[in-house]
C-alpha cells in the first residue's frame, strides 16, 4: 500500500535504484536535491561535517558510468551517509568525541570502502552518542541529534544521527553500528528500520572500536527492502578482521522478494513460528508499547505466522553482564587515545603521566570516562574472576538460552525499547539509563542478527518498534518477516511533522 | 562491597583519568550504583560454564585464522602522521620518557 | 645435583626470560616490514600506530618458529592457546596493551642442556609464548623530550621463561649461549644480539641453603653475554650487601647501566603492575593442529642432541667433545666437513677443539669465518697420520695456513661449510705440502740416513751406551736427545727409538 512519493527526498532505496537505472533521475540531481534538505534541516543535527562538492563529484562519476553503461549495481548514484563510527578517508572521523577532534584517517573502513566500490555517494559523517557510548545521542561532544518526530525528544542511539537522517528523509538510507542495540533502539525511537546482522557478518576494520566482541556494522533505512540492499553490500568476509567469518552471504534482496515455500499472496507468512520471549513482555515494557507490539504480532499472525511462547530466562541478567564485558573491552581498546600518535593532547602538562591524565580527562566525556573507569576496575587485579569471567560465563548461558529458544521458533519478536523516545535531559541517572536497553542486550551478547522494524505509534505520537531476532546467519528469515509485515502496514512509510 | 574514595583514585591514575574533586564524588556513587546490580549476576552459579569469549562459538568451534609471513604494507609516514599533535624528524615527540 | 657453590654463604637463584625476535619477514600483525635500521616510524603501519579502527591478524611464520622451538626443547605444543591483552601506558606501546598469551601458552615446558666446565646441566623451561615487541624511545637530541620511533613495534617475540634453576652467573650465561646457539640453529632468530634479536631479563635472588626464594629483582634487557655475567654479579652482592645491613630486598625492575657496572632500579612503571589481562576479544584462540605440528617437523634441521648422540655412537667421542662440536650448526658443519675430506673422527675433534677454537677465541670469531677450510685441516691431520708431520710441527703448519690461507679473503660465512670447493682435497693436500716443505718440517724417515747418524751417536757415547746396558733407562732418554739433536730434530721419533733399541739389543 505503500503510496507513490511525491519528492525525490521520499522515495526509498529500491524506487531510486529503478529511478537511476531509467535515466529518470540522475544521482547529481538526487544528490543536490538531498544536500540542500540536509542544509535546511541542519538544526536536527544528524550530520556531523559533510563535502557537497566532493559529493557531487562522485554524483557525476556516478552519473558518468551510468551513461557508459558501466554502472556498479543497483546502489550506483544512491546518496547516504556514515555513522562517525567508520573511519573515512574523504572525511574527519571522530567517533562524536573530543579527542578525535579533526581526525583524518588514511584509510576506509572495509564497509565504507565496500559501499564505495558499489557506487553510493557518500555526503557526510553522521551524529552519535561518543564513541558509540549511549543510547540517546546525548553523550555526542558536539550536539544531541534530535527526534524529528518531537524535537523535544532523544531520536536514541548510539546511531541517533543515521536514525534521524533517514527518518527525516535527509537521506534514504545510512550506515550504523550496534553494541549493544545501537542500531535497533534508535530506528524504534524515530520509526525507521535497521538491521544488526550476525557477529561477523560485516568486517570490523575501521570500525573505531567500542566492544570488540559486541561490535557489528548494520544498515538504517525505510524498509526491510532498503536494508537487504545496503547489507548485501556491506557484508563479507575480510581478511582484515580475524573475527570477519568466512560465511557465504546469501542475496538479501532476493530472500525478501522470494515467497518462502507453501505460502500464499495472503498469507506470506504461513508456517513461519514467532517465539514471544515471556521476559519481554513483563512489568518492563511500557503499555503504550506492548499495545503497539502486540497488534504488530496479530498483523504477523493474520499473515500466517503461529505465535508460540519461548523463555529467555537471563534477560534480567543481561544487564549487568553486558555492562561488565562492554566498558571492560572498551577501557582497553581507548587506551590508544593517549595524545602521542594523533587526537586530543592537553595545552599544558608537567610530565608524561601528567599529559596521559590531562589529555585523556579532556579528550574523553563523562559516559566514556565512567565506562573506563568500570571496565578498569572489573579487570583489575582481584576483581576479574568475580566480574570479567563470570559475565563471560553467563554470556554463554544467554547464548544457550536463545538456543533452546530457536528449538521452538524460526524468529524471536518482542520490543526493542521498553518505552517510546524520552525527552532531552529527562534522565540525569546513567545506571537508570542502561537498564532500558534491556531487550536489545541478549542478542548483542549472544552475537545474534536482531532488526527494528516500525510496528505503530506509542504514547505522544511516537514511534515504536518491533524486534526480530533471528538465529545464526540467519538475517534473510528477519528480513523476510519484516518485509512481509511493511507489504502489510505502512507504519515505516509515515514521515513526522514538517518533514 | 562498596567502593570507597581510594579505589576512584586508583582506578583513575591506572586508567590515566584525572578526576575533578565533584567529578570523582560523582563517579563514587554512580559506581556504586552500578555495582548494586551486578551483585545479582555474581550470585549466580556458574560453575562448570565454559566463558563465551567470542560469540560465534556458541555453536562452533572458532580458530584464529592467520596471515602468510609477507610485507603487504606500504607505510606512508606523512600520512600517518598528519594528526599527530607533536612530531620532529619522523619521531613522535613526547615528554622526556625517565628509565 | 651437587650442592651448588655459595656466595659469602648464600645460595644464588636465577631465572631468565628470554626475548627472542622471530625472524619473520613481516610483523606478527601486520603487513609491515620488520627489518632493521630504517629511518623513524617509515616501517610502523597503521596497525603497528594502533590508528582508529586498525586491527591484528596473526602471522603464520610466528607460529611456526614458535612450534620449531617448542620440539627442539621438548615442550609440549598447545592444540589451543589463547592471545590476552597486557595493559599499561607507555609512549612505546601504541595500542595502550601489548598482545601477548597469558594462561595458555603456545609452548608449555620443555628443558634447554649445556655443559659447565664438563658438568652437564640441565634448565627446565616454565613456558614460551608468542608477543609483540613495543617500539623505541630515543632521548639524544631532543629538547626534554623523547622521540618515539615505532618501527620495532609488532615485531614477532618468543619469550622463553625458565624456571629459577640457575645458581651463578656462569651457569645463566652458559644457558643463554645454548638456547641463543638453538635459536640460531633452528633459523627461527637471527641472534643479533646488537640490534637486540635476543634479549635476556634475569630474574635475580639469593637466600641461605634450604631457606625459601629470597625476593627477587629482575635485571632487565640483557643484550650481551658479558653485561648479564656482570649484572648478576654486581646484583647478587647488592642483594647481600642489604641483607647483611639487616635490610629488605624489595621486589623491583633494575636496569643495568653497562658504564659503572651496577644496576639500579628504574623509575618508570611504577604502578604498572596491575596489567588487567584479558583474552583479546579481536583474537579468536589459536589453534594448533597435530598434522601443522609434524610437518614443521618434518621441515626441522638435526637437532644439536640428536647430532651429539650420533658423534658419540658413530665416532665414538666423549659426550663432553661431543657437545663442543654441536655447540653450533656450523661448528658441527664443520666437523662433519672435515671427516668427509678423510680425517678421523677423533683427530679431527681434537684439533677442532684444540688449535681451531684456540684461534677462533682469540680472534673472537666464529667458524664460518674460518681461514682454514675443513678439506684444508683434513689434509694437515693426514701428514701427521703417515708421519709426514709431527704434532708440533703439525701446529706450526696450521698457524702458517691460518695466516697466509689464499682463501682466508674469499671466505664467505656459510659457503665453504656446504661446498668443498674452492678446495678439491688434492688442492689442499699441496697446499699443506707447500707448508710443510717452506718451513722444513718433514720428518726424516730414511732409515738408511737415520742408522747413520744412530751409529755415529752410539760411536761417540760409549759411556751412556754401558749405563744403558747395565740397566739405566735415563741413558736411553739421552741417547735419543743426542740423535734428535744430530737430525735437527727432522727424526721420526718412534723409528729413532726402534732403532736404537735393536742396535742395543
Amino acid at each position: 500500500m505503500s503510496a507513490r512519493p511525491s519528492a525525490l527526498h521520499e522515495c526509498s532505496v529500491t524506487e531510486l535504484s529503478t529511478m537511476l537505472a531509467a535515466g529518470d533521475v540522475s544521482s547529481t540531481e538526487l544528490t543536490g536535491h538531498l544536500l540542500t534538505r540536509v542544509a535546511a534541516k541542519e538544526s536536527l543535527g544528524s550530520f556531523l561535517c559533510g563535502d557537497p562538492e566532493l559529493a557531487l563529484q562522485h554524483a557525476r562519476e556516478s552519473d558518468e558510468r551510468r551513461t557508459r553503461g558501466q554502472m556498479r549495481g543497483v546502489l550506483d548514484g544512491v546518496p547516504i551517509a556514515h555513522k562517525d563510527i567508520f573511519v573515512t578517508t574523504d572525511f574527519p572521523s571522530t567517533a562524536a568525541s573530543k579527542m578525535l577532534a579533526g581526525y583524518r584517517s588514511p584509510f576506509d573502513a572495509t564497509v565504507v570502502a565496500k559501499l564505495k566500490a558499489a557506487g553510493t555517494v557518500a555526503l557526510g559523517k553522521l551524529n552519535c552518542d561518543e564513541f558509540a557510548m549511549g543510547g540517546s545521542n546525548e553523550n555526542s561532544s558536539v550536539r544531541p541529534a534530535l527526534n524529528p518526530w518531537d524535537t523535544s525528544r532523544i531520536p536514541g542511539g548510539s546511531s541517533g544521527g543515521s536514525a534521524v537522517a533517514v527518518a527525516a528523509r535527509l537521506i534514504p538510507a545510512a550506515t550504523g553500528t550496534d553494541t549493544g542495540g545501537s542500531v535497533r533502539q534508535p530506528a524504534s525511537l524515530t520509526g525507521v528500520t535497521g538491521i544488526k546482522p550476525t557477529y561477523g557478518r560485516c568486517s570490523r576494520y575501521g570500525m573505531i572500536a567500542f566492544a570488540s566482541s559486541l561490535d557489528q556494522a548494520g544498515p538504517i533505512a525505510r524498509s526491510a527492502q532498503d536494508c537487504a540492499l545496503l547489507l548485501n553490500a556491506m557484508s563479507g568476509f575480510d581478511a582484515c578482521d580475524a573475527t570477519s567469518a568466512q560465511q557465504p552471504v546469501p542475496d538479501f534482496a532476493a530472500a525478501v522478494r522470494v515467497p518462502r515455500e507453501g505460502t500464499s499472496a495472503e498469507r506470506p507468512l504461513a508456517g513461519l513460528r514467532i517465539g514471544l520471549p515471556q521476559e519481554f513482555f513483563g512489568a518492563a515494557v511500557a503499555t503504550d508499547v506492548a499495545r503497539a507490539v502486540r497488534a504488530a504480532l496479530a498483523e504477523l499472525e493474520r499473515l500466517g505466522a503461529s505465535l508460540v511462547d519461548v523463555s529467555l530466562p537471563r534477560t534480567e541478567l543481561s544487564i549487568p553482564v553486558y555492562y561488565i564485558i562492554a566498558p571492560a573491552e572498551a577501557s582497553s581498546n581507548l587506551s590508544r587515545f593517549d595524545g602521542v600518535r594523533y587526537g586530543h593532547r592537553a595545552a599544558d602538562y608537567t610530565d608524561l603521566l601528567d599529559m596521559y591524565r590531562k589529555s585523556r580527562s579532556e579528550g574523553f566525556g563523562p559516559e566514556v570516562k565512567r565506562r573506563i573507569m568500570i571496565g578498569t576496575y572489573v579487570l583489575s587485579h582481584g576483581y576479574y574472576d568475580a566480574y570479567y569471567l563470570q559475565a563471560q560465563k553467563l554470556r554463554r548461558m544467554i547464548a544457550d538460552d536463545f538456543q533452546a529458544a530457536f528449538a521452538h521458533c524460526d524468529v524471536i519478536a518482542g520490543p526493542v525499547a521498553p518505552t517510546v523516545a524520552r525527552k532531552l535531559g529527562s534522565q540525569s541517572d546513567p545506571v537508570a539509563e542502561y537498564l532500558t536497553d534491556i531487550f536489545t542486550l541478549p542478542a548483542s551478547l549472544a552475537g545474534l542478527p536482531g532488526m527494528s522494524v516500525p510496528a505503530g505509534f506509542g504514547q505522544a505520537g511516537m514511534p515504536v518498534g518491533l524486534q526480530l531476532i533471528g538465529n545464526y546467519w540467519q538475517e534473510a528469515p528477519l528480513l523476510h518477516t519484516a518485509h512481509a509485515f511493511q507489504q502489510a502496514t505502512d507504519f515505516h512509510l509515515r514521515v513526522p511533522q514538517g518533514f | 562491597m562498596a567502593l570507597n574514595p581510594n579505589d576512584v583514585s586508583r582506578i583513575a591514575l591506572l586508567a590515566r583519568l584525572e578526576l575533578q574533586p565533584s567529578e570523582q564524588a560523582a563517579m563514587l556513587v554512580q559506581l556504586n550504583g552500578f555495582f548494586d546490580i551486578v551483585e545479582r549476576m555474581r550470585a549466580v552459579d556458574t560453575t562448570g560454564v565454559a566463558p563465551l569469549y567470542t560469540p560465534l562459538s556458541a555453536v562452533q568451534d572458532v580458530a584464529l585464522r592467520l596471515r602468510d609471513d609477507a610485507v603487504t604494507e606500504v607505510v606512508e609516514r606523512e600520512v600517518n602522521q598528519r594528526s599527530a599533535p607533536a612530531v620532529e624528524a619522523g619521531f613522535f615527540l613526547v615528554p622526556r620518557v625517565i628509565e | 645435583m651437587s650442592p651448588p657453590a655459595l656466595t659469602r654463604g648464600y645460595e644464588v637463584v636465577i631465572g631468565l626470560e628470554t626475548h627472542t625476535q622471530l625472524a619473520t619477514v613481516s610483523k606478527i600483525f601486520s603487513g609491515a616490514s620488520t627489518a632493521f635500521g630504517a629511518s623513524p616510524n617509515t616501517q610502523a603501519s597503521a596497525v603497528d600506530l594502533a590508528l582508529p579502527g586498525t586491527l591484528p591478524v596473526l602471522n603464520r611464520g610466528a607460529v611456526e618458529r614458535a612450534i620449531r622451538l617448542g620440539l627442539a626443547v621438548g615442550g609440549a605444543i598447545a592444540p589451543l592457546s589463547i592471545f590476552a591483552r597486557k595493559n599499561y601506558f607507555y609512549p612505546d606501546l601504541p595500542k595502550g596493551y601489548q598482545i601477548s598469551q597469558y594462561e595458555l601458552p603456545v609452548v608449555q615446558g620443555g628443558t634447554v642442556e649445556f655443559h659447565l666446565a664438563g658438568v652437564p646441566h640441565s634448565v627446565r623451561l616454565t613456558r614460551a609464548h608468542l608477543e609483540e615487541d613495543a617500539g623505541k624511545s630515543v632521548h639524544e637530541g631532543f629538547e626534554d623530550c623523547s622521540g618515539i620511533d615505532l618501527n620495532r613495534a609488532g615485531t614477532p617475540l618468543l619469550e622463553i621463561v625458565s624456571e629459577p634453576d640457575m645458581r651463578s652467573s656462569k651457569e645463566a650465561v652458559e644457558y643463554a649461549k645454548a638456547l641463543h646457539a638453538l635459536v640460531v640453529w633452528l633459523d627461527i632468530c637471527d641472534g643479533n644480539m646488537q640490534e637486540g634479536s635476543f634479549r635476556c631479563d634475569a630474574n635475580v635472588s639469593v637466600r641461605r641453603p634450604g631457606a625459601p626464594y629470597g625476593t627477587r629483582r629482575e635485571i632487565k634487557n640483557l643484550n650481551s653475554f658479558r653485561h648479564m655475567a656482570q649484572a648478576i654479579d654486581f646484583e647478587v652482592q647488592w642483594q647481600i650487601d642489604q641483607i647483611e645491613d639487616g635490610l629488605q630486598v624489595h621486589q623491583a625492575t633494575v636496569l643495568f647501566d653497562a658504564d659503572t657496572g651496577e644496576t639500579r632500579a628504574m623509575r618508570s612503571k611504577e604502578d604498572a603492575h596491575d596489567y588487567r589481562y584479558f583474552p583479546d576479544p579481536d583474537l579468536p584462540p589459536l589453534v594448533i593442529e597435530p598434522a601443522w605440528i609434524e610437518r614443521v617437523r618434518g621441515d626441522m634441521p638435526e637437532l644439536p642432541r640428536s647430532m651429539a648422540g650420533r658423534f658419540e655412537r658413530e665416532d665414538g667421542l666423549a659426550a663432553a667433545d661431543a657437545l663442543v662440536m654441536t655447540q653450533s650448526l656450523a661448528f658441527a658443519r664443520f666437523y662433519e666437513s672435515v671427516k668427509a675430506a678423510g680425517a678421523p673422527a677423533k683427530m679431527a675433534a681434537n684439533w677442532l677443539m684444540g688449535e681451531v677454537s684456540r684461534r677462533l677465541n682469540a680472534e673472537e670469531r666464529g667458524i664460518e669465518s674460518s681461514p682454514v677450510a675443513p678439506e684444508t685441516l683434513a689434509a694437515l691431520i693426514a701428514r701427521i697420520a703417515d708421519g709426514t708431520v709431527s704434532n708440533n710441527g703439525a701446529k706450526q703448519v696450521f698457524d702458517e695456513l691460518w695466516m697466509f690461507d689464499p682463501s682466508r679473503d674469499a671466505v664467505v660465512p656459510g659457503e665453504v661449510l656446504t661446498s668443498s670447493a674452492p678446495f678439491s682435497t688434492d688442492a689442499a693436500t699441496a697446499e699443506v705440502d707447500a707448508v710443510i716443505a717452506a718451513k722444513g718440517l718433514k720428518q726424516l724417515s730414511d732409515s738408511s740416513e737415520l742408522e747413520r747418524i744412530v751409529d755415529a751417536v752410539l760411536a761417540a757415547n760409549p759411556k751412556s751406551v754401558d749405563e744403558y746396558r747395565a740397566g739405566k733407562d735415563k741413558a736411553f732418554n739421552a741417547l735419543v736427545g743426542q740423535a734428535m739433536k744430530a737430525s735437527k730434530g727432522s727424526a721420526n721419533p718412534a723409528q729413532l727409538g726402534e732403532l736404537l733399541k735393536k742396535k742395543l739389543a
